[in-house]
């Protein structure tokens, strides 16, 4: 949310180039794991590293369109929303990233909008 | 831009069910309008058998109610029949005025029953089995009178006399053939039929001919009388004696119809911009009259519609399924047999059963069963596949089950006999009842649906065969059949073989160009499709193509297996499972040294270090590599293992040394990615302590030299080897073995393990391939030697000494 970005404090993570295309890789944090993914179109986004399933790590999933396969029992998560596909249920914590000069920047509090 | 806009004629099954495909691909490109003469709203006229027969309300099947059309913004018309259409100014014209403006038309009008032109067919009391209103009549009428009759004994008529009955009419099938679905079946099925369907309380008369329907003093019909003389009472008369194709419409606007609206292999009509699809629509010269090949249809045309323009519609084979509760039967292909054929015949009038399968030119070409109907669609897979049956002739008519898949045997009776509290998918616990309730409640059809909304089949796929009998059973028909082409995955209509072929033609050699040319409907494909080019790739140009390791599962990716809490385990390749107290001491001192928390022997012979964190990976590996070892690929797609017995170094009854062969397999194989994981087992002698005869490649020493066994599978369908032939030396053992992998390697599907890729092929392709012609062995072998070179260097020694750091290392460490 635009309004919110000055309060939040931005923390430089890596390079866009420091996760695959189509990738993920694993940040940790006092608040726990969490995964930063980038899309075919280097679009970068950040989910807590816990599927709602059965806690699967998500980073270690496979990337497709704008969603990732869990790899413990292939459940698909929106990587926008952080929602489960239909018909599964659940939700994966949001974080919000920003990009600057190809410098990742990610934002500790989960974002509760959607 | 303006939408375009598409007009349906006729909302019915197959046309509805277009529009459905279509909004799946293409949501935003039609401003679409449906016509329907019929005051309902979509629903699955198969049903109307049960229905009719009180098992489910005419509620239950409605596919889409009304707020369907609304959420996807269709202008619907029901209860308006389409009688004109202006194709010069595009426009269609309904009875009461209403019109509607097209760019693309799609007709549907499905069928209309065949009406005898006798005295008496308009009579009050007369009514066809087509529709809704059908159904009303003859329940109102069973509420009133006793006796009715129906004209034809096919599938529609015994239906609806079975119906009938149901509802307490006494009900007498009156059929012009010597016997009953003359169409369907031969006179020894139809003769048990007719048995059990009047141990039921129906009545026949076989070869009679109908001459007049009588009027009684209401005017309403009151008796049937013959061509003979005869007659018999009857306050309802069913005509059920065939369907004719609905063209009138088409006919009237000019488009070339013959016995069927004419169209193409893109279902359209010779008039580019009118489409049709259904009953109404005649390809290649044939008619369907069941919805499975509608329902292909349906998928093409609207593939068309959307302007991906890849998909053609080729025809399809069909088989048929009675709807009446307790009978089971089931006919395929060519039932009859013509000149050139043999049928094999099973005939057991006392027990109730019969079995026959036709073949020509050793490949099944028709069947038909009764009583037992288990293998009917194992009989239709092999016809539909033209399997080269020689191999199996003689146990053919005892079942798939009797080649040693003792793992599931039937579908459809077993499933609906069973309680609904029964787990159907024993890796997510999803019992029948949740799954019924699932097809019902949300009207699934397919099932990927099924896969969707319960889990059931989506995990191990096991129990794939007993789903998809509870959505034949539940839904009814022929969804158990699903189309002859199975597309990989939603993201395309191809299948696995055309995807193969058109990359070696093409000489194409990355994921995207590939999915570009065969124009794929997602930006990036998903796990699925991703996984499977990349091992057709890789199997296709073994010397140049660049793996996508974003394309791989993370066991592969990574070289080990995760487990449940997010840790991996390690399973060095301890060749032919001969190791030394050296080797031995190395693996304990670095499970020390890691602090590995679980050592465990797996059951191929060797050791598993479990528990191990995923940046602790590389360390591991590099000393693990340090000592000798390599990855045992027990996480891949790949060679797994070469179990072995001690053999003829040691044991009193060894003919030949099975520890030295199984080694040398170990090292002839191990790096090879297969279609699914491929196992190894060499016994030294026909006691086959090593369990040779459930592996994909088992072979047992006997005196003479060595047997080659195929296609054996341990896992979750337990399956015996077929015996592929006998051998003198080792060196035939690793040629012969080479050659077969790579025929594997180059034909089975990805994820199609050894034993359903050698019963989908026949053993019979194999040995063509692998026995029968020594050159073609040798070429064969010469390609898997030559991909070897690429795929014989460790993947963990190279880890070890730094590749793909980043996959084992966070990106930050924050704090
Ligand atoms: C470790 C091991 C169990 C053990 O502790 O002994 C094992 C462990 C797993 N097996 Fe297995 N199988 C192991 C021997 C077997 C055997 C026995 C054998 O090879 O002689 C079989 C039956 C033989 C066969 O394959 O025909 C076996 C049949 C399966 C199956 C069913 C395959 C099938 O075609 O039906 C699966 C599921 C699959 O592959 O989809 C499976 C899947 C698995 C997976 C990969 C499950 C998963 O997806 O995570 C397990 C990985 C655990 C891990 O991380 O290590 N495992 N698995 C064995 C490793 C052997 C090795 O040294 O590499
Ligand atoms: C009782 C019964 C049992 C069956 N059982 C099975 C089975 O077990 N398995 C199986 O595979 N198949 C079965 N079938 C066949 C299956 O139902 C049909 O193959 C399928 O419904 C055909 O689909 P369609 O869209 O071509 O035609 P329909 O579903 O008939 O749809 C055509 C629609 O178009 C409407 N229409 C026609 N002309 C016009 C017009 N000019 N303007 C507007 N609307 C028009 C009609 O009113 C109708 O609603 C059964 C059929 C019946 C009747
Ligand atoms: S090791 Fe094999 S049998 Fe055991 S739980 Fe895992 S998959 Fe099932
Ligand atoms: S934990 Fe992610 S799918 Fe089960």
């Amino acid at each position: 949310m635009q309004t919110t970005n000055n309060q939040q404090n931005w923390v430089e993570v890596g390079r866009i180039e420091d996760i695959p295309l189509l990738g993920a890789r694993l940040v940790k944090s006092p608040k726990g794991d969490i995964a930063v993914f980038r899309t075919q179109g280097d679009e970068i986004f950040a989910l807590r590293d816990k599927c709602p399933h059965k806690g699967g790590p998500l980073s270690q999933g496979i990337v497709h369109g704008k969603k990732v396969a869990c790899p413990l029992h292939d459940w698909k998560i929106h990587l926008d929303t952080g929602l489960a596909v239909a018909p599964d249920e659940g939700c994966a914590a949001r974080f919000p990233v920003e990009v600057r000069d190809g410098l990742i920047y990610l934002s500790l509090e989960p974002d509760s909008s959607r | 831009m303006q939408k375009q806009k598409l007009v349906l004629v006729g909302n019915g099954m197959a046309g509805v069910r277009t529009l459905e495909e279509l909004l799946k691909i293409a949501a935003d490109k039609y401003d679409i309008t449906v016509f329907g003469a019929e005051p309902h709203p979509n629903y699955n006229r198969i049903l109307l058998s049960p229905v009719l027969a009180g098992e489910q309300t005419v509620q239950d099947i409605i596919i889409n109610e009304m707020d369907w059309y609304e959420q996807n913004q269709i202008h619907l018309h029901i209860n308006k029949k389409v009688t004109k259409i202006d194709r010069k100014n595009r426009i269609v014209f309904a009875e009461d005025g209403t019109s509607a403006k097209y760019d693309r038309l799609l007709l549907s009008t499905g069928s209309n029953p065949f009406i005898l032109p006798i005295p008496g067919a308009e009579l009050p009391g007369v009514v066809s089995f087509r529709d809704i209103s059908d159904v009303e009549a003859m329940l109102d009428a069973s509420s009133r009178y006793r006796n009715a009759v129906v004209i034809g004994g096919g599938l529609l008529g015994l239906e609806a006399a079975n119906g009938l009955m149901l509802r307490g009419m006494d009900v007498t099938v009156v059929h012009i053939a010597p016997w009953l679905m003359d169409r369907q079946l031969d006179e020894p099925a139809a003769r048990l039929l007719q048995q059990s369907l009047e141990a039921k309380g129906l009545k026949f008369l076989l070869e009679k001919q109908t001459g007049a329907l009588v009027p009684g003093e209401s005017g309403r019909v009151c008796a049937v009388s013959f061509k003979d003389g005869d007659s018999i009472p009857a306050d309802l008369v069913v005509m059920a004696v065939g369907i004719r194709p609905n063209t009138e419409l088409a006919e009237s606007a000019g488009l070339y119809c013959n016995r069927g609206v004419v169209v193409n292999d893109t279902l359209q009509t010779f008039d580019p911009r009118i489409y049709a699809v259904g009953e109404c629509v005649s390809h290649r010269g044939v008619a369907y009259g069941l919805v499975a090949p509608l329902f292909e249809q349906a998928k093409v045309a609207a593939n068309h519609l959307a302007e991906y323009g890849i998909g053609r519609y080729t025809g399809s084979l069909t088989s048929t399924k009675l709807k009446v509760t307790g009978i089971d039967l089931f006919s395929a292909g060519d039932y009859m047999g013509a000149e050139g054929t043999d049928a094999i015949v099973l005939s057991d009038p006392a027990g109730g059963n019969y079995k026959k399968v036709v073949l020509k030119d050793n490949k099944v070409v028709g069947a038909v069963l009764y009583g037992d109907t288990t293998e009917g669609s194992w009989y239709f897979d092999l016809l539909r596949e033209g399997t080269d049956v020689s191999d199996i002739r003689s146990s053919l008519l005892f079942g798939q089950h009797n080649l040693g898949d003792s793992g599931h045997g039937d579908p459809h009776a077993r499933v609906a006999a069973m309680p609904d509290s029964a787990e159907i998918c024993g890796c997510n616990g999803v019992c029948k009842g949740d799954i019924v309730k699932a097809i019902r409640d949300k009207k699934l059809f397919t099932l990927d649906e099924v896969r969707a909304h319960t889990k059931a089949s989506s995990s191990c796929g096991s129990c794939t065969g007993l789903v998809e009998s509870l959505l034949a059973v539940t839904v009814g028909g022929n969804y158990s059949t699903a189309p002859s082409k199975k597309p990989i995955c939603g993201c395309t209509d191809h299948s696995h073989d055309e995807v193969r072929e058109t990359l070696t033609r093409q000489g194409i050699k990355s994921i995207p160009a590939l999915m570009h040319f065969m124009e794929w409907k997602t930006p990036d494909g998903c796990n699925k499709c991703r996984t499977a080019l990349n091992y057709y790739m890789l199997c296709a140009w073994p010397s140049e193509y660049v793996d996508d390791n974003q394309s791989r599962y993370i066991n592969e990716r990574v070289h080990a297996n995760i487990q449940k809490d997010g840790t991996y385990s390690v399973i060095p390749r301890i060749f032919g499972g001969d190791t030394s107290p050296k080797q031995l001491m190395a693996i304990a001192q670095i499970a020390e040294k890691w602090e590995v928390p679980t050592v465990k022997f797996t059951g191929g012979q060797r050791l598993d270090l479990l528990g191990i964190k995923k940046e602790q990976l590389p360390g591991i590996w590099k000393e693990l590599s340090e000592a000798g070892f390599v990855s045992g690929h027990a996480y891949g797609k790949a060679m797994r293992t070469v179990k072995t017995c001690v053999g003829s170094q040691w044991c009193r009854f060894g003919t030949q040394d099975s520890t030295t062969m199984g080694i040398k397999l170990e090292e002839l194989t191990w790096g090879s990615w297969t279609p699914h994981k491929f196992k190894l087992a060499v016994s030294g002698c026909p006691r086959n302590c090593a369990e040779a005869t459930i592996k994909d490649f088992g072979v047992v020493a006997v005196d003479s030299g060595w047997e080659l066994h195929v296609g054996g599978n341990g896992g979750i369908k337990v399956r015996a080897t077929d015996f592929l032939c006998h051998v003198k030396t080792e060196e035939e053992v690793l040629e012969y073995c080479a050659a077969f992998m790579q025929v594997y390697r180059e034909d089975a599907h990805y994820l199609e393990r050894t034993a359903p890729w050698v019963e989908r092929r026949g053993l019979a392709y194999v040995k063509e391939r692998v026995v029968d012609d020594a050159e073609q062995r040798k070429i064969y072998a010469e390609r898997f030697y030559e991909s070897q070179k690429y795929s014989q260097d460790d993947p963990w020694k190279a880890r070890g000494e730094g590749v793909d750091a980043h996959e084992y290392k966070p990106m930050a460490i924050l704090s």
